[in-house]
């Protein structure tokens, strides 16, 4: 433990002295100003900001290469088509996936994690069966599972978190049963920040022989994955969250579950034939792709995905490690303020709340110093409940934020404090 | 923080000390308004006699810009009739939602205060949110909330 902590360290320094600031002019939106202020980004886990080579590629796209894709035989189509497979393979790299026809472009983390619902869920879980949730999830996680237990008959379990935000994986590994039929899981907490065992849990599941659907929506952004390692069987998350443009996700499924799932969707590209006595569908990953997809916006998620790695996942993780340590260990010398969900194994989140004042108004003069931070319950109402608040303050960070922006933050912690004192 | 903050004074003072904080025992009227969105909930409770607002009282869990707003509400309404107060909720409406900055607010008195909330969107629903509480409690409809319409700043009560 301490040798890792070591290495995260000197890393992270590494990465520092690597000059973040670079990092940061990739970023023109950083430099535009908030009534005068300069902009102070904190709602990271909401949406990331893009980097100019992604706004690049999209105006190239839209200027150069813009077509319908597997359609047509001409140049632009086939252009076109091109690059979207290429950022198909681009998204199986990072995420160490056996084959390119296991990604599915999808329209985000809630679409994907619909698509397991109907495409899976409708298909092969019944009345009296049980899906385990855990206390953690957002609710994109959450309502598709309640529509479908609704819909046959079954029943959500749901594993408990401590104090501190983990999931007890003890309790966890309680709820199984013969009737168990499905998994579903945050790998990282948005509320909260914590980092799920989530390797440990699908390793149960699976003893237990069953599937295991990973909301990565909050992981892919900050830590390394690998979903053969993993071994998940399916994986979903958001491009607008990691540097890339809204609109785009992909869902991760191992081959022969996706090949074994009914198709969410109907429509074009999704078949292989079509007569009105009987249509034959394509095959994965295109049987889960119906209609023209977000095609500018899939190949910008390539080129958001070839920025992370060009930076190196592990330094990203260890600088944004350095900033949640300093952030929270500033947070904590104010009086007043508690940070919610303060476990040790965390990405760069940190809820909190100040006595006395509500969420929206800290949020509100924050604004007025330049600060985004997000307020409200993260929909993730189950977690405010846990804590018994109503909501709370979430600053969340990326590589491209700094020590001097956390200063400001804590600075205008204290000062919303001030006009509370009033 | 800059003038232009809507946390001035008499806000945070309202936010402080709110007026007719608390419950009425036996209210003719009452109900529950609810933001979804950040949490906020209040309970309202009413007692009208012969048309008119004789008593009123509110509790809940809110920002400072929602219990400002019901605070300065109860004192604007206590001895209105209904009608005034059904006019008093458009006007006040009215306030967050028109577009010209230059029009004229005096008839609101003191409510005034809360016209800056226009300049912050998101914030809008926290300052109307007692007011379809009212509009609610005193139509019986018993709960408001801020989402049961796609406009947001259109007083629509659930009707439970
Ligand atoms: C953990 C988690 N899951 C799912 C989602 C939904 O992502 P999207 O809105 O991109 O579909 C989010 C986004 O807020 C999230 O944080």
């Amino acid at each position: 433990m301490k040798i890792v902590d070591a290495l995260v360290t000197s890393s992270a320094q590494q990465t520092t002295a690597l000059g973040i600031e670079r990092f940061r002019a990739d970023f023109p939106i950083l430099d535009i100003k908030v009534d005068d202020k300069p902009l102070v980004y904190l709602d990271n886990a909401a949406s990331s900001q893009m980097p100019q080579a992604v706004i690049d590629c999209l105006v190239r796209y839209q200027k150069t290469q813009h077509a319908n894709i597997h359609r047509a035989v001409h140049y632009l189509s086939n252009l076109a088509t091109q690059e979207y497979e290429a950022a198909r393979c681009k998204l199986q790299n990072f995420i160490g996936a056996r084959e390119d026809r296991e990604v599915i472009f999808t329209s985000g983390t809630t679409d994907s994690i619909n698509l397991v619902m109907h495409g899976y869920g409708r298909k092969f879980i019944q009345d009296g069966d049980e899906i385990i949730l855990s206390e953690l999830e957002h609710h994109s996680n959450i309502v598709p599972w309640q529509m479908l237990a609704e819909e046959k008959g079954a029943h959500i379990r749901v594993a408990p978190i401590n104090d501190a935000g983990e999931v007890l994986v003890e309790e966890y590994e309680k709820l199984f049963n013969s009737r168990t039929r499905f998994v579903a899981l945050s790998h990282v907490s948005n509320a909260l920040g914590s980092i799920n065992p989530v390797k440990r849990m699908i390793a149960i599941a699976h003893q237990h022989g069953v599937p295991v659907l990973i909301d990565g929506a909050q992981a892919a952004p900050h830590l390394k994955i690998n979903v053969q390692d993993l071994d998940c069987d399916f994986y979903a998350f958001s491009a607008h969250k990691m540097c890339g443009p809204t609109g785009v996700g992909i869902l991760y499924g191992k081959a022969h579950l996706l090949e074994s799932m009914q198709p969410f969707k109907g429509g074009g590209d999704m078949i292989a034939s079509v007569s009105f006595e009987k249509t034959i569908y394509n095959e994965i990953p295109y049987k889960f792709e119906a209609g023209t997809p977000p095609i500018a916006a899939a190949i910008g998620f390539g080129v958001a995905i070839d920025y992370l790695e060009q930076i190196g996942l592990d330094a990203i993780a260890a600088y944004e490690h350095e900033l949640l340590v300093y952030a929270a260990s500033q947070i904590r010398t104010i009086p007043g303020v508690k940070i919610v969900g303060d476990c040790p194994n965390k990405v760069a989140v940190i809820s909190f709340v100040i006595d006395g004042i509500h969420p929206h108004d800290v949020g509100t003069l924050l604004n007025q110093e330049g600060v985004a931070v997000r307020t409200g319950h993260h929909c993730a109402q189950p977690i405010m409940q846990r804590f018994n608040v109503a909501a709370t303050s979430r600053a969340s960070f990326s590589f491209y934020n700094t020590k001097e922006e956390i200063d400001i933050l804590v600075a205008g912690i204290r000062s919303v404090q001030k006009v509370f004192a009033q | 923080m800059n003038l232009k903050s809507i946390y001035q004074e008499v806000i945070l003072d309202h936010n402080r000390k709110p007026r007719n904080y608390g419950s009425l025992d036996c209210p003719t009227h009452h109900a529950t308004g609810h933001n979804p969105l950040c949490g906020d909930r209040i309970d309202l409770d009413i007692n009208m006699l012969d048309g008119h607002i004789e008593e009123i009282a509110f509790r809940g869990e809110s920002c400072a810009i929602c219990k400002a707003s019901s605070s300065m509400m109860t004192s604007a309404v206590k001895g209105r009739s209904r009608q005034e107060a059904e006019a008093l909720i458009r006007e006040f409406r009215e306030m967050l939602v028109s577009k010209e900055d230059n029009n004229d607010l005096d008839h609101l008195g003191r409510l005034k205060v809360l016209a800056g909330v226009r300049d912050l969107p998101t914030r809008v629903k926290c300052a109307i949110l007692p007011w379809h509480t009212l509009h609610a409690a005193i139509n019986s409809t018993g709960e408001a909330t801020t989402e049961a319409d796609d406009h947001s700043n259109k007083l629509v009560a659930n009707n439970h």
